[in-house]
């Protein structure tokens, strides 16, 4: 098992250098630079002499292969770059929005599964009822709306009609403030996971060994328990990992509404002032959580199912 | 359980219409302009008769900002969608059919991009681009196109091996004929569910890009940047904010219902799981 994980992880080398390689092309054909941005778009320009001398402090007067070079060099020392401008390491800058971002998330993830999944069994359990109903047609609304919507129309509600919840900030991590974003993030997911464990009991319950379970006399407990959740999980496991895995890119928005001190926020204000080392910098970690996520639901499903083994 | 579905389909009909409808006869359906009409003595008015969704904070009228706006995220939804549907479909036919190294390649390509989330892989592209409608274009035209791909190639690799591929080989075709004319129309159906549903996708990431300040540039109406300009008046001014997120909203509902209702028919055994 141990060394399924190892090479799994070391697997994911190959695309993390890759999406390094495409996001470091795509903003070295960027049309307009940094020194501009930084002097207001040209309305008072900097003399060519200053804008080399920024250029060079960054290393940005190199050809294209040697930075690409030097920035694989730094990134095997997991040295992501100096932010253009806070001059501060683009690491240090990141870890400081990794467990915000890591707290709305797996809270919004919270949420999705702790309704969402025995929200969609009970739907299957009565096909057709009104709670099937009203499940089912939750769930397709919930996977058409604007995230970002709700969260407004929330904010609006409890915030600022109500007052009983803050309408934007960190807070220090207090519960209060998080409770909006993560009903807002959530939202998408639990529709999902609902939809998708209804489908997979409605499927296991139509097949050939839940028919020879009942004709052999097993209770409804005891064959959700052992025969419906068994596969089932598997169909779950995968859903869930998708959706924790895209999860931060997702929260982007969100993030950026509610004020929200996280990767996906940091990403979109370094985008707006062409922050370009920071925005490399979040978009790998985005990427590689995704990749590691994908590792665990691998080795979850040979826990869950025996029939899938590591190879 | 045949009523779900015939009513996935219906309704899922009834909502793209309206919005389609809605964007195409919008100068009719309104006498107001979407831009021009900013009348400052008629800002923050509530719904009225005159004005069905109210006035913005700059007394612009909001239906007629909606109307307009589904011009702007139609076009795009579908023409992104197009976009990575030809990618999704031109990539997955070769990648199944020849299979070899090609395969290799492309199914390396769709694992990089299934790992870099759309979303973000699209605003680091209008981060280089800078806002407007040919970025979007761009931005959401090649970030959407793994999951086509992923269906078709393996929709080719099971139909290769049919007999009619294989005689149509005999009679000659080459392979570029045979993909077109043998294969693709025994795909065309999934690959019409995922265009349907991709166009919602791409609608939700227009309005998301434009609400970050990085899609459609203001004062041209679209429903994200109306939400940006609404989000700072919600107090006094909530129907600005309702109207926009309502359309997005229908509009993305209408293609997942259309999408999931064409789905259900095209596979009847896919009916209960809907």
């Amino acid at each position: 098992m141990g060394r399924y994980i190892l090479r799994r992880l070391l697997q994911m080398i190959p695309t993390l250098l890759a999406v390094a390689a495409l996001i470091f092309l795509i903003f070295s054909v960027l049309p307009g630079s940094f020194a501009g941005t930084m002097t207001g778009g040209g309305r008072r320009a900097l003399s060519p002499e200053l804008v080399a001398q920024i250029n060079a402090q960054f290393g940005l007067d190199k050809p294209l292969p040697v930075r690409f070079w030097d920035y694989l060099v730094r990134l095997a020392q997991f040295d992501l770059g100096t932010s253009f401008r806070t001059r501060e390491p683009v690491v240090d800058l990141i870890a400081a929005r990794i467990w915000p971002s890591l707290q709305l998330a797996l809270s919004a993830m919270a949420l999705a599964v702790t309704v969402g999944i025995p929200l969609g069994f009970l739907a299957a359990m009565r096909p057709g009822s009104l709670l099937d109903s009203i499940t089912m047609i939750g769930a397709v609304s919930g996977l058409s709306m604007p995230q970002f919507w709700l969260g407004l129309l929330l904010m609006y509600v409890f915030a600022l009609q109500l007052g009983w919840l803050p309408s934007f900030g960190y807070g220090d991590g207090r519960l209060r403030n998080l409770i909006l974003p993560a009903i807002a993030l959530g939202f998408a997911p639990l529709a999902l996971l609902a939809r998708t464990t209804r489908a997979g009991v409605l499927e296991v319950m139509g097949s050939d060994h839940i028919r020879t379970a009942m004709a052999k006399g097993t209770s409804p407990a005891q064959m959700i328990r052992w025969h419906v959740l068994r596969n089932v999980m598997v169909l779950i496991v995968t859903t869930l990992g998708l959706q924790i895995g895209s999860l931060l890119g997702q929260a982007l928005v969100i993030e950026k509404l509610f004020s929200w001190p996280g990767l996906g926020s940091l990403m979109v204000d370094s985008v707006a002032i062409r922050d370009i080392p920071v925005v490399q910098g979040t978009i790998l970690v985005i990427v590689l959580w995704f990749l590691v996520i994908n590792v665990l639901v691998d080795v979850i499903y040979a826990v869950i199912d025996p029939r899938i083994s590591l190879r | 359980m045949r009523m779900p579905f015939r009513l996935n389909l219906t309704l899922g009909l009834a909502l793209v219409s309206l919005v389609i409808l809605g964007a195409v006869f919008a100068p009719l359906l309104t006498p107001h302009d979407p831009i021009l009409d900013a009348d400052l003595m008629n800002s923050e008015m509530p719904p009225s008769w005159d004005h069905w969704f109210g006035t913005d904070s700059q007394g612009r009228d909001v239906f007629a900002r909606v109307l307009y706006g589904a011009r702007v995220s139609l076009t795009i939804g579908i023409v992104a969608q197009a976009i990575n549907s030809t990618i999704g479909i031109a990539l997955g036919l070769s990648a199944g059919y020849w299979g070899g190294w090609w395969d290799d390649v492309v199914n390396g390509l769709t694992n990089l991009m299934l790992a870099i989330p759309s979303l973000v892989f699209a605003l680091a592209i209008m981060a280089v681009l800078g806002p407007g409608v040919p970025s979007l274009l761009i931005a959401l035209g090649l970030t959407n196109w793994s999951w086509s791909c992923r269906i078709t190639r393996s929709a080719v690799m099971s139909l290769k091996s049919q007999g009619y591929v294989q005689a149509a080989r005999t009679l000659g075709y080459g392979d570029i004929r045979i993909m077109l004319t043998q294969l693709l129309p025994n795909i065309v159906g999934p690959v019409l569910v995922m265009a349907t549903l991709g166009i919602g996708e791409a609608v939700l990431a227009e309005a998301a890009l434009s609400f970050l300040g990085l899609g459609i540039r203001p004062p041209a109406p679209s429903w994200g940047n109306m939400l940006t300009d609404a989000r700072e008046a919600i107090r006094s001014v909530p129907w600005a904010t309702i109207f926009p997120g309502l359309a997005v909203f229908v509009t993305v509902l209408g293609f997942n219902l259309l999408g999931d209702g064409m789905r259900d028919w095209l596979d009847p055994r896919m009916q209960v799981r809907a």
